[in-house]
């Protein structure tokens, strides 16, 4: 019984790291918070991840999310600054905050009622996908798409470099 | 509760709620690129929950990787785009890029 409840407060507490990293990336007036907010967040969705029963894909977030896209994202950030516009360079407009926020709940509100009012009938599977079977799967019923998508991603490095060489 | 799937389903509508605020709202072009990944990772939360109660998860969590993959590569391209931007009209703001406005 208690291992159930602090196993809940767990999962709740990763859940408000979640959504409240989210929030902070919406509310934030500076882009370099509104990274840091997103690192959160990604960390949380690692968490949940893990509750799900899907350890390999937590630890995929963390590598692919925090050590990659993030550091991208923040290398934006300080290539896309504008340095004479002095200190204020990394302030973010919003076109509009009541907009965004009224969005943000009419949207939310309607997601959460239609999920609300669905009924699922199954039980947890509780078969625990090992690593194992995991890679073992990767390699045999998956290994078209994963060679596919391994091409896509070259492809797609090799077109980024290619479009931000500094030409004239 | 966490062998239920309410929750799951509830707290990635909010992410990605979330994300499509920031999307419309932001006048920054790289945090509008942050929306896109906190909508992602919505999805992904599904994918991971819904596996969670299928007989053979690996069809879902692979599916997630893949889509973590294509949003490594998506934020690629984007951020090249953005630096390309960024040059030609010495800013990021979206609404400045009017060049093909009537």
């Amino acid at each position: 019984m208690a291992e159930q409840f602090i196993t809940d407060l767990v999962f709740w507490l990763f859940c408000l790291i979640t959504v409240g990293g989210a929030v902070y990336v919406l509310l934030s007036e500076h882009v370099l918070y509104a990274a840091y907010g997103l690192l959160v967040t990604f960390l949380g969705v690692a968490g949940i991840f893990v509750f799900a029963g899907a350890e390999f894909v937590s630890a995929a977030q963390i590598m692919i999310y925090v050590g990659g896209i993030l550091v991208l994202l923040v290398f934006g950030i300080m290539l896309s600054s504008r340095k004479k516009a002095g200190l204020s360079h990394l302030k973010v407009e919003n076109a509009s905050k009541s907009t965004g926020l009224l969005i943000a709940c009419l949207l939310g509100g309607v997601l959460i009622l239609l999920v609300s009012r669905l009924s699922f009938t199954g039980e947890a599977a509780g078969t625990w996908l090992t690593i194992k079977s995991f890679g073992f799967s990767l390699m045999t019923t998956y290994v078209v798409i994963l060679e596919v998508i391994g091409l896509l991603l070259l492809m797609a490095l090799i077109g980024a470099t290619y479009l931000a060489k500094d030409d004239q | 509760m966490i062998n239920n799937i309410l929750p799951y389903l509830v707290v990635s509508g909010l992410l990605f709620a979330i994300g499509f605020a920031v999307v419309v709202s932001k006048k920054n072009l790289i945090l509008m690129l942050m929306g896109v990944e906190l909508m992602l990772n919505a999805v992904n939360i599904n994918f991971a929950a819904f596996s969670k109660f299928d007989p053979d998860p690996v069809q879902g969590q692979i599916f997630s990787v893949f889509v973590m993959i294509i949003a490594a590569a998506e934020i690629a391209v984007g951020l090249a785009i953005v630096l390309k931007i960024r040059r030609y009209y010495d800013g990021i703001d979206p609404e400045k890029l009017n060049n093909l406005q009537g």
